[in-house]
């Protein structure tokens, strides 16, 4: 009996060898082949201002996407991410350039619109028990969409240099030498979290609550806490993520956002992350985002109209769920 | 040794169903080699052998979902192949698995006839709704069965969907009904049910082949059993001629002097005690205590309550009055981890869905509820943590490639060793164990009572929930009955008896 366990333990130890190659490193294969058929159709795509275009695309969809993958590990979604971003940049935008408050004031005050938005989501999931964080962020996409355009008047607020507040514009404008701040912002935050989800009790629990609530709770996790936490941090990261965004447009716009949950979705699914909850690297979701952007630069490069960009697009989110779910069955 | 009178030649040729000489290898592993089965017309025929015996391989291959590599099928007399669940479903081979596939939200109706429903109007493909019910109606008289066809499944007992299921099985003309660990979830007057529907079937000569851990069950309800070992044919029984303890050598292929290996340990200090724990409508006044060195059973009919006790003591249900003295210190528990910080750890009855993370590996399950004792500056130290989990393989003897693997590739004796890895690992005093050895192998379930034993050496206070009373009366220092949320004894192991229990249990003083 002994020996026959070990051998079904090495059977399965080999299928996932093959299948785990696809999910740990499919990604990072069709990011490689991307770009070296980019490099090979365009001749600007290898030009350092291009790259430095798709790094500051990247930088908003890197920090949705962090957030984004820690509720995926618990088995949920933030579908607010996107909004949330918009009220929080509205909310930097009116506070700097309408009422003149202390620029690094309103930028703790972004962060926080963005951390409120996001406690909020995690109260509506463990106090009101909402079945499912689809729903509650669905409504508070709505509510913090129809809050932004609310503030403005729907209309954006542009100039923070002109409003005297040249400070707001160093994270997303600004650089260190050559090298933009933005940079090194989501190379920091990317670490950091890094760390959070493989050093940390934190990190751990937020896989097992995604792997098995029931579980989780039984080893003596709290379930709600670590919730809370998981869509605080989103809601954290959507404020980050207006701050760059205000930064590099110098302004605050109400339809800002628009369509973003969908970017840090498909990054985080493309890394290796499951829907099912309970697995997701930081390292995958970096990969998952150079590539969305890398495709969307080359459409832009190879001509390709907008309308087909987006075709492209849900492509490749069905194309990597589909690998996900053969994955799951090859196990 | 087993008398070789008692093993029915194979080569019979009168056989319903009869399997010559079927071997599945699968890479890596063979999982059946050259096995055999011969199931007579109107037969209920046990399938009996430890997990991975190869039991749901070989009837994956009857029911289509896997292709034999070698060997035939007769059917009726007749050769046939078998190679999608549609042959086998057309030669009237259904199976009832562990798990139901029914609809909640519809009828038994409904779920009976779905994707098969009588039509009332071809063209229109309406459903001809009085015919369906006439139809249902039928089959569940035929049952014996008290339901209403319109009603839906959602809501229903186990053991009624169970039946539903069997219903549509017949309602596919099925001539062999197959029986996965069919009584697992039922309580006794349940069982007793089914096994009155197995004779009605056998009696329209429907044949059925049972599968089961419990061999109680096999030598009251079948006429003759297989038994399979590793992927071989071991013997056909007649379990009338066979007694337990030769059928589970034939099983295992040793012999087990003893089920039960329990080591008498020093009883030491009062651990924990319960004082007046009620909760309304579940568990009323009740109050014990658990001592070093001592397996306290708990027993008690399904539904009784014993769960619920120990899930309201460990904080996972909420109590409405109650105290509990760790110690002699009284301790509020109002989650498990005022339980885990108070020293206890609960192996729960379902170790898939509530004890383990399936897809995580060892590592993380082992280390879970002991986070807190691997932090240096608010860092997890990895390190420490793989020695330690290393460790508790080693102790234990968990069969695992490596501390990576994910715990839902281990056998089920296995994951509930990482289960107890995990509290000892939290270093708990007192340890709940409910229903320890469900769907673990016989093997295995002596590995854990020796577990066990050297828990309570170590004087840790163990708490054993279990349904099986051989396991009670085997392992329990003393016994503890509930009945309807009361406390209804307290046995001590040299007194008990399973008349005493039972009485107890059921309320009969």
């Amino acid at each position: 009996m002994a020996t026959e366990s070990v051998e079904i333990a090495n059977e399965s130890k080999k299928k996932i060898t093959v299948s785990s190659l696809i999910g740990r490193f499919g990604a990072l294969f069709g990011l490689l082949f991307l770009v070296i058929f980019l490099s090979i159709t365009s001749d600007v795509f290898l030009g350092g201002s291009n790259l430095s275009n798709i790094a500051r695309q990247a930088t908003v969809n890197a920090f949705l996407s962090v957030g984004m993958l820690l509720a995926i590990i618990t088995a949920g979604i933030d579908l607010s991410v996107g909004s949330v971003l918009a009220l929080s940049m509205c909310t930097l935008g009116i506070l700097v350039i309408k009422m003149g408050v202390n620029p690094y004031l309103a930028m703790l005050a972004c962060l926080a619109m963005g951390t409120f938005f996001g406690w909020i989501n995690g109260l509506l999931l463990t106090k009101l028990h909402l079945p499912h964080p689809f729903i509650a962020t669905l409504g508070t996409m709505n509510i913090a969409r129809g809050l932004a355009l609310i503030i403005t008047d729907s209309s954006p607020v542009s100039g923070f240099d002109r409003a005297g507040a040249p400070e707001v514009l160093t994270l997303g404008a600004g650089s260190v030498g050559p090298i933009p701040v933005a940079f090194i912002a989501v190379f920091a935050v990317y670490i950091m979290f890094h760390i959070l989800l493989t050093r940390t009790p934190f990190g751990r629990h937020i896989y097992a609550v995604g792997g098995n609530v029931s579980a989780a709770r039984l080893s003596g996790i709290n379930v709600s806490r670590t919730l809370m936490t998981v869509y605080s941090l989103s809601g954290f990261m959507a404020g980050l993520a207006a701050l760059m965004l205000a930064g590099r447009t110098n302004s605050g716009f109400p339809n800002a956002g628009a369509g973003y949950e969908t970017d840090a979705i498909a990054a985080v699914i493309i890394g290796g992350a499951s829907f099912s909850g309970g697995s997701g690297t930081i390292g995958g979701t970096a990969i998952g985002v150079l590539l969305i952007a890398v495709l969307r630069n080359g459409l832009v490069l190879l001509n390709v109209p907008t309308e087909w960009q987006t075709v492209a697009i849900g492509l490749v989110i069905i194309g990597a769920v589909s690998i996900d779910m053969l994955r799951h069955r090859a196990q | 040794m087993v008398d070789n009178s008692n093993t029915i030649k194979t080569e019979e040729a009168d056989g319903f169903l009869r399997l010559v000489g079927i071997s599945k290898s699968f890479p890596g592993v063979k999982a059946l080699n050259n096995v055999h089965l011969n199931v007579r017309k109107g037969e209920v025929h046990g399938l009996v052998g430890e997990n991975g015996a190869g039991k749901s391989t070989l009837m994956k291959i009857l029911s289509g979902a896997y292709i034999k590599d070698e060997g035939e099928i007769y059917w009726q007399g007749e050769k046939v192949e078998i190679t999608k669940p549609k042959d086998s479903e057309e030669l009237g081979i259904a199976i009832i698995y562990q798990e139901f596939n029914l609809v909640p939200q519809l009828s038994i109706s409904e779920n009976i006839w779905l994707g098969r429903e009588p039509l009332a109007n071809k063209a229109l493909q309406l459903i001809d709704w009085t015919e369906m019910h006439k139809r249902t109606q039928q089959l569940l008289d035929d049952l014996d069965l008290d339901f209403d066809p319109k009603r839906p499944v959602a809501g229903l007992g186990v053991a009624s969907q169970q039946m539903v299921e069997i219903a549509k099985a017949l309602s596919l003309n099925a001539k062999l009904l197959i029986m996965d660990e069919p009584t697992s979830a039922l309580s006794k007057n349940e069982i007793d049910q089914l096994f009155s529907v197995i004779q009605s079937l056998k009696e329209k000569d429907v044949s059925i082949i049972y599968i089961s851990h419990h061999l109680e069950e096999v030598f009251e309800i079948c006429d003759r059993g297989t038994v399979l070992r590793d992927g071989n044919f071991v013997a056909t029984i007649d379990p009338k001629q066979t007694s337990k303890n030769e059928l589970i050598q034939l099983m295992v292929g040793r012999t087990l002097d003893q089920q039960y290996p329990k080591v008498k340990a020093e009883r030491g200090e009062e651990v924990m005690r319960v004082e007046h724990l009620s909760r309304k409508g579940v568990l009323s006044d009740i109050s014990f205590s658990a001592y070093a060195g001592e397996i306290l059973g708990i027993s008690g009919l399904v539904g009784s309550g014993r769960t619920e006790l120990v899930k309201a003591i460990f904080g996972a249900d909420p109590i409405d009055s109650g105290k509990i003295f760790i110690y002699g210190k009284e301790v509020k528990i109002t989650s498990p981890q005022s339980a885990i910080a108070a020293g206890m750890g609960l192996l729960p009855e379902d170790r898939k869905y509530e004890g383990l993370v399936l897809k995580l590996s060892v590592k993380q399950n082992v280390s879970m509820a002991s986070l807190g004792k691997l932090l240096k500056r608010g860092m997890l130290q990895l390190n420490i943590e793989k020695s330690k989990v290393l460790d508790f393989i080693d102790k234990l003897r968990i069969l695992t490639p490596s501390i990576e693997k994910e715990v839902q590739n281990l056998s089920g004796g296995n994951q509930q060793k990482v289960v107890l890895a995990k509290w000892l690992a939290s270093q708990s005093r007192i340890l709940i164990f409910d229903e320890p050895t469900r769907g673990i192998d016989v093997g295995a379930k002596v590995e854990v009572y020796n577990l066990m034993n050297e828990l309570v050496k170590n004087g840790v206070a163990v708490i054993m929930v279990s349904s099986e009373m051989p396991e009670i009366l085997g392992m329990s220092d003393r016994i503890l009955v509930i009945h309807q949320g009361e406390l209804a004894s307290i046995l001590n192991c040299e007194e008990a008896t399973q008349e005493k229990i039972l009485s107890a249990a059921m309320g009969v003083n």
